[in-house]
């Protein structure tokens, strides 16, 4: 039961179909049927352990680092089959990048952990890393606060500043699509703020899919919401259309309050 | 009182108690140590007494006390003489004391052989040194000509080592060429043996020169007489030291001191390592150290980052860990045998009859040496390292893997990047505990290597520098050697405090350099900078 989104007519960027998930015999993720339209934001949501989060690191291969992980079915990134033996799972990680829900920088200076993506990848010329570097904490609208501070250690920021460098250091290597895994859950209201305001300006440049637990953030921030329960996709669609109007019953209980 | 018992106070003060004892125990043994050993170097006074029946004693007052029988107050003197008196200690009950000075003239002197001699100088005999207007005057001068000859003998004397040298590389090259078959190297065989009959020519000609200058030189005696009223004519070659502690001031004291703690840091011993010098056993003990961390080191942190990075978490990776850290607790003697019977014999014996079989039955690396003392010194220390890696890995948070990896990282480059840098602290902290553990460790070391006296260093300057299959000195040993093998132990008594010292001072300095390396290390992963 694919369900085409009708908000942008190109190509979807990733598209998952029939997509199964055991956890040794703990079956996660059920035959997921989904689309994400380029330059969108679409928002996970449901109750804990529904499957959100493990559906969003299926698509850089975060699971392979579960052993007892088995994944079924497809999942397309511009048509490219991701989920093989054969994918270069570095090449993908490059091309998805993800943010985490603790911030997590490098005991490295500011400047070292924007720029580690592009050292790991061979790149070592001091030009092209600082352009890399200004380029990315301004599209994380963190510029202004790192600017005079780039040597010194990341461990020293506040959540909120960590997030953002660690926004910065998944756009420096120029990813197609930025995940995002519960962003703000362990943040301020006004860091959760600027995280939002962040999300609608990468928004142009970079296909976006969050995790998230707050009802009011999915509404606020993204286009489309897909909403799981005990890892079945229960329902899909424009994110108006889903917190004012949802098609199932299960969908307006939870966005209403009533359970979960 | 009841309130005092419920707030859960007297459990935080047994705590703090227990650590105080502890504190207090660790104190006195360095303080009992420093003070033994500190002390020794002192220039002590030489005191005459004056006994009741007319008889006279020179020397040091060690000790006082009550004799354990009469009670009767006596002290304990170290009236020196060895070769005079027989013994370098004798007890004088108080109340045989007639008179009690302190002659300024009385010398102590310090002799290759024989211990310290106690006496008063009477005379110089020596050809080419003018009677001075004092005894000690010409005495002076008599030991400076006596030193500038024997600068000269040792210049000799090296030309003779390099000389037994290069003899000794020409006999084992000969051996080898008649291992190899006398005809087919017949040419050769005689060349070499030409040349070798040359430098044993030369070096026995050299020897000739040396003992004839030697000889000469220790006709150079003065005259001393002792306190009983006997005297002797002591060469001046042999001695090392002399002093008159009852006219020298304070400073020249604390020069003496100092001399002396020279002499102990960078001289050879003396005497079955009673008197003299450390250095080869500080020098051994340091390289011991060091090649041990070169072996320990890279093997327990590769070992443990396959254990905790890449090996899965089965039955046989838990067995192994298992296995590991009990590892650390076999008796170290266990690792000597093995050491013994796996590098020595197995090994070195293999070495041996692969690339040394002209020399057998004469063992070349199938003997003990530094290199199979470190060896096994590193097999015992590795659980350490391997348990402080892994216990650091393991403490990185899941989120700097995950966010390196979703960067596009491989493992092994998450592993060099960050990883490694962040476990450093961690893996110092094993290599401190290994260092300090390896550097205190004797009995092991007594079955793969370790000698009451090695007569060369485990690195000199002949090719190829590092002889990794000498035999060393180590001050653990050392300790073990003056205090409990030796002729004379209260003599040595001393030397036993001023070892142990030394070794607690190298354990210090070496955890000391780790930490401050640490520290550095750590402030670079924490925040500080804000």
């Amino acid at each position: 039961m694919a369900q085409t989104l009708t908000q942008n007519s190109s190509a979807p960027v990733l598209s998952v179909s029939n997509l199964n998930l055991h956890y040794g015999t703990a079956h996660a993720l059920k035959d997921v049927n989904l689309e994400m339209a380029r330059n969108q934001v679409t928002a996970f949501i449901g109750p804990s352990g529904c499957g959100k989060s493990t559906l969003l690191r299926c698509f850089n291969r975060m699971n392979d680092l579960v052993e007892s992980a088995r994944i079924e079915g497809s999942i397309r990134l511009d048509g490219d089959e991701i989920n093989e033996p054969s994918t270069d799972v570095i090449a993908l990680r490059r091309r998805v990048g993800m943010v985490f829900q603790h911030s997590n920088p490098f005991p490295k200076s500011i400047y070292e952990n924007i720029v580690y993506g592009l050292r790991i990848a061979g790149v070592n010329d001091k030009a092209t890393l600082d352009e890399a570097v200004e380029r990315s904490l301004k599209s994380a609208a963190i510029w202004n606060e790192a600017k005079d501070r780039l040597n010194d250690s990341a461990l020293g920021l506040s959540g909120g500043q960590a997030q953002r460098i660690c926004i910065a250091r998944a756009i420096a290597v120029n990813p197609e699509v930025i995940l995002m895994d519960e962003p703000c859950s362990a943040l301020d209201p006004i860091s959760t703020l600027k995280i939002e305001e962040l999300i609608e300006e990468l928004k142009s440049r970079y296909t976006i899919i969050i995790v998230t637990h707050n009802m009011q953030q999915a509404a606020r921030v993204s286009d489309v919401t897909a909403f799981f329960y005990l890892g079945e996709l229960i329902e899909v669609g424009g994110t108006r259309k889903m917190f004012t109007n949802p098609e199932k019953k299960q969908t307006e209980d939870y966005i209403t309050g009533r359970f979960g | 009182m009841k309130l005092f018992w419920k707030t859960g106070e007297p459990f935080v003060l047994v705590t703090g108690a227990a650590l105080a004892v502890m504190l207090v125990m660790t104190l006195a043994l360095v303080g009992v140590v420093m003070s033994n050993g500190l002390g020794y170097f002192w220039p002590r006074e030489l005191v005459k007494f004056e006994m009741k029946d007319g008889s006279f004693a020179l020397g040091q007052i060690m000790q006082r006390e009550n004799n354990p029988i009469s009670g009767i107050r006596r002290l304990q003197l170290k009236v020196a003489n060895r070769d005079v008196f027989g013994q370098d200690f004798r007890w004088i009950d108080d109340k045989d004391i007639a008179l009690q000075t302190l002659p300024a003239d009385a010398m102590l002197l310090e002799r290759h052989e024989h211990g310290n001699y106690f006496g008063f100088l009477k005379g110089v005999t020596a050809e080419g040194v003018a009677a001075a207007a004092t005894p000690q005057e010409t005495l002076q001068q008599a030991l400076k000509l006596v030193s500038d000859k024997l600068d000269d003998t040792r210049k000799i004397k090296k030309q003779m080592s390099d000389l037994n040298h290069t003899s000794e590389r020409l006999r084992l090259k000969l051996l080898k060429l008649e291992y190899g078959g006398k005809e087919k190297n017949f040419s050769e065989i005689s060349e070499i043996t030409v040349a070798r009959e040359k430098s044993l020519a030369e070096f026995t000609r050299l020897n000739e020169q040396a003992s004839a200058t030697l000889a000469a030189i220790g006709r150079i005696t003065a005259r001393f007489s002792d306190v009983a009223g006997g005297s002797k004519d002591i060469a001046l070659m042999d001695i090392v030291a002399h002093q008159r502690p009852n006219s020298m001031s304070f400073f020249t004291k604390c020069g003496a001191y100092l001399e002396r703690l020279r002499e102990l840091l960078l001289d050879d011993p003396r005497e079955s390592n009673t008197e003299g010098g450390l250095f080869p056993a500080i020098f051994g003990t340091v390289m011991m150290v060091m090649l041990m961390s070169v072996f320990s080191l890279p093997f327990g942190v590769i070992a443990a980052i396959y254990l905790r990075e890449y090996a899965r978490d089965g039955l046989v990776t838990r067995m192994v860990r298992i296995a590991v850290n009990n590892l650390a607790g076999v008796p170290s003697i266990v690792y000597g045998v093995f050491g013994l019977g796996f590098f020595v014999y197995g090994i070195g014996g293999s070495i041996d009859s692969l690339f040394f079989p002209e020399r057998l039955p004469t063992p070349t690396f199938g003997t003990g040496g530094i290199l199979w003392s470190s060896l096994t010194l590193a097999l015992l220390t590795v659980p350490v390292v391997i348990v402080a890696t892994e216990e650091s890995l393991a403490s990185i948070p899941k989120g700097i893997r995950e966010g390196s990896l979703a960067l596009g990282a491989t493992r092994f480059q998450t592993l060099t990047k960050l990883l490694l840098p962040m476990a450093t602290p961690g893996i110092m902290t094993g290599l401190i505990l290994s260092m300090a553990r390896a550097a205190g460790e004797v009995a092991p070391l007594m079955i793969v290597g370790v000698v009451k006296l090695a007569p060369t260093l485990p690195f000199d300057g002949n090719f190829p520098f590092f002889h990794m299959d000498r035999k060393f000195m180590h001050l653990g040993f050392h300790i073990y050697d003056v205090g409990f093998q030796s002729p004379n132990v209260e003599a040595a008594k001393p030397m036993v405090y001023v070892t142990t010292m030394l070794l607690l001072a190298i354990v210090i300095v070496a955890s000391s350099s780790a930490i401050y390396l640490r520290n550095r290390m750590r402030r670079k992963f924490t925040s500080s900078t804000f």
